[in-house]
């Protein structure tokens, strides 16, 4: 991960008919890591992404994609940048490869680095001559997009974005649509991503996905960037310190048991709950706290053990939020 | 734009529209063709201008084939342009579309020269077809000016199709739903070439009523009456193909009876009918050009929203 950034905008805002649905957005995202947009519906992530693009114009501030800006140098932006629409689209009556060689040449591809170049991202994608034909008769020809079925579509539509072996892809709810092989198929290629130089945004609601291949998040709500940094830094954040949290279970907590546990080499915190004592540490710590707990005479009912997860930083937002309003 | 204008050429020559709107060209020829034989005897037409009466000879019943052409063009211009941008905005194809390094009028423009490429193509063929089995029909081989006034004729009937073209694609960009554009245009192709005329007449009985019957009442209301109808591109292209392919029309306008009495019964010549039809065919180009114009800038000025 390199210090330079892909994505900056400075108090980026867009206005629709009166109501600010991009507030003020200070957006950074570095080379290469996969960064992950996320929010609630109509907080803004789609029209913020079209922005970036120069699709849309943003009504104040200034954004910078790879240096140049998307509203003054679009074509510059849009030969670095691929996107993927939430509602991917294709010309129905054309078959996959068509549809592709169309991106091709409005990418100004030679005929021949066209055809290498779908082979190439066609076989990323796991799109497959076995699904990408049929039969008719004796012989076999290539289907028509309109026989495919969604999940073969949004393969399609990865392929098409990363046809131009763009520096920089937005991809919005990319796994809309997909089986569970599918979808694990799509993180793994989309975590691999930064390795050939491509940087990834990536809008979902599939908060367990973002949290497997993304580097870095920023949640927005109403236009708004609330909660932006790395996924570490935030899930300590939600989970008071510790990337694990342990929690036992006794018949009734001491203020002993609360100082023998924290005596233990790494915890490095102790929240009561009942008759639950929330452990926060970095590692698993499970063998020694039960230890010291039963060698001090503690009851010890049960203990679980939970690994962070998104969910936790995102609920926590929004608890926070609903409370706050 | 080279890129989109093939894509738009290949969707259009491969599709079912295609098809249909080329068996709708043969019979309107085959028509034409019929009411020509069924009429050109009696027309008596004078020598040098009988290959013309091809186009402009009505049949027993049927009408000729200029005004086929006339009522048939736009229905080509409609079919071609009507879901232009609204069927890329609902498949989802528009916002990958410019989300690639092209200008976003080349997505326009393209899709706008692809259409009117398209119609050269058809009213030529169509054309063509005429004259060769026209020739075949009377045996009587055109001369160089009725060549020459064929040749402007299809100049005229492509601009006037690329007229009804831009307006499709007008709508096609207004409107979100491809049928509801559908049916606005047809709407609109019904007024602008069949009720005009009753509107124009009644209008300009209002306006000017013919109550004493005085030459100059009736002059005045006459005139009314075709500056309302002139307001249709249609009436504007039925007016000029008359004047351009029936060489002894000698004027559009009213004429006295006086006047008439020093009319060199003749056909005109070919710079004459040319003037005649010159503010014809500048209005109607910019028509089309404003037309297109207006699409350009929705189009341009059309933002690209979060669903």
């Amino acid at each position: 991960m390199s210090e330079k950034f892909a994505i900056e905008t400075h108090d980026l805002t867009k206005r629709y008919d009166g109501t600010t649905v991009v507030d003020r957005l200070n957006l950074r995202v570095r080379e290469n890591e996969v960064f992950g947009l996320l929010g609630p519906n109509g907080a803004g992530k789609t029209t913020t992404i079209l922005m970036l693009l120069g699709l849309t114009e943003p009504a104040a501030g200034t954004a910078r994609v790879y240096g140049f800006n998307p509203t003054r140098e679009p074509l510059k932006v849009k030969r670095l940048v691929g996107y993927l629409p939430e509602r991917v689209g294709f010309y129905e009556n054309l078959t996959a490869r068509e549809n592709l060689r169309f991106i091709a040449d409005l990418n100004g591809l030679s005929y021949e680095e066209a055809n290498r170049r779908i082979d190439e991202v066609l076989e990323m994608v796991g799109l497959t001559e076995a699904e990408i034909m049929e039969k008719v008769g004796p012989s076999k020809r290539e289907k028509t997009v309109g026989k495919f079925s969604r999940g073969m579509k949004q393969r399609l539509g990865i392929a098409d974005v990363l046809l131009k072996r763009p520096k920089l892809v937005f991809l919005d709810e990319p796994t809309a649509g997909l089986d569970p092989k599918g979808i694990n198929q799509l993180l793994d290629l989309i975590a691999d991503l930064p390795k050939m130089g491509t940087t990834v945004v990536l809008c979902s609601h599939q908060l367990y996905q973002v949290q497997r291949v993304c580097h870095s998040i920023g949640i927005l709500s109403r236009g708004k960037m609330v909660i932006e940094g790395s996924i570490d830094k935030l899930g300590r954040e939600a989970l008071a310190g510790g990337r694990y949290q342990i929690q036992v279970e006794t018949t009734a907590p001491t203020p002993q048991l609360v100082n023998v546990i924290r005596e233990v080499k790494g915890v490095l915190g102790v929240e009561v709950q009942e008759n639950v004592l929330l452990v926060s540490t970095d590692t698993d710590l499970r063998a020694e706290i039960s230890k010291v707990v039963v060698q001090n005479d503690f009851p010890l009912i049960q203990m679980k053990i939970q690994e962070f997860s998104l969910d936790d930083i995102y609920m926590k937002y929004f608890r926070e939020e609903q409370v706050g309003s | 734009m080279i890129a989109i204008l093939r894509k738009e050429l290949a969707d259009y020559f491969t599709s079912v529209r295609f098809v249909i709107l080329l068996i709708l060209v043969i019979f309107v020829t085959a028509f034409g063709l019929v009411a020509a034989s069924q009429g050109i005897r009696g027309a008596n037409l004078p020598e040098g201008i009988v290959f013309l009466g091809l186009f402009t000879t009505p049949g027993k019943v049927l009408p000729p084939l200029t005004y086929l052409v006339m009522l048939m063009v736009p229905i080509i211009g409609i079919a071609l342009g009507f879901d232009a941008i609204n069927s890329e905005r609902t498949g989802g194809t528009l916002s990958r579309i410019l989300a690639q390094p092209v200008f976003r009028d080349s997505v326009i423009n393209g899709k706008f020269l692809a259409g009117v490429f398209t119609l050269s193509v058809m009213v030529g063929a169509m054309l063509t077809l005429v004259s060769g089995y026209g020739l075949i029909m009377i045996g009587v081989p055109p001369s160089a000016e009725e060549v020459i006034r064929i040749f402007i004729y299809l100049f005229f009937t492509i601009v006037y199709g690329a007229f009804w073209l831009g307006l499709a694609i007008l709508f096609s960009i207004v409107f979100r739903r491809a049928a509801a554009s559908l049916l606005f245009l047809l709407a609109l192709w019904l007024i602008l070439s069949i009720f005009i005329l009753p509107v124009a007449a009644s209008v300009a009985n209002a306006i000017a009523p013919t109550a004493e019957g005085s030459a100059e009442e009736l002059m005045r209301n006459a005139e009314l009456q075709q500056m309302i109808a002139r307001l249709s591109p249609n009436i504007l292209f039925q007016e000029a193909t008359r004047v351009l392919l029936v060489p002894s029309v000698r004027s559009l306008g009213m004429v006295s009876m006086s006047q008439v009495a020093y009319m060199i019964p003749n056909p005109l010549s070919l710079g004459q009918s040319i003037l005649i039809v010159w503010p014809h065919l500048t209005s109607l180009v910019s028509l089309s050009a404003v037309c297109f114009a207006i699409s350009y800038v929705l189009f341009m000025r059309q933002e690209i929203r979060a669903t």
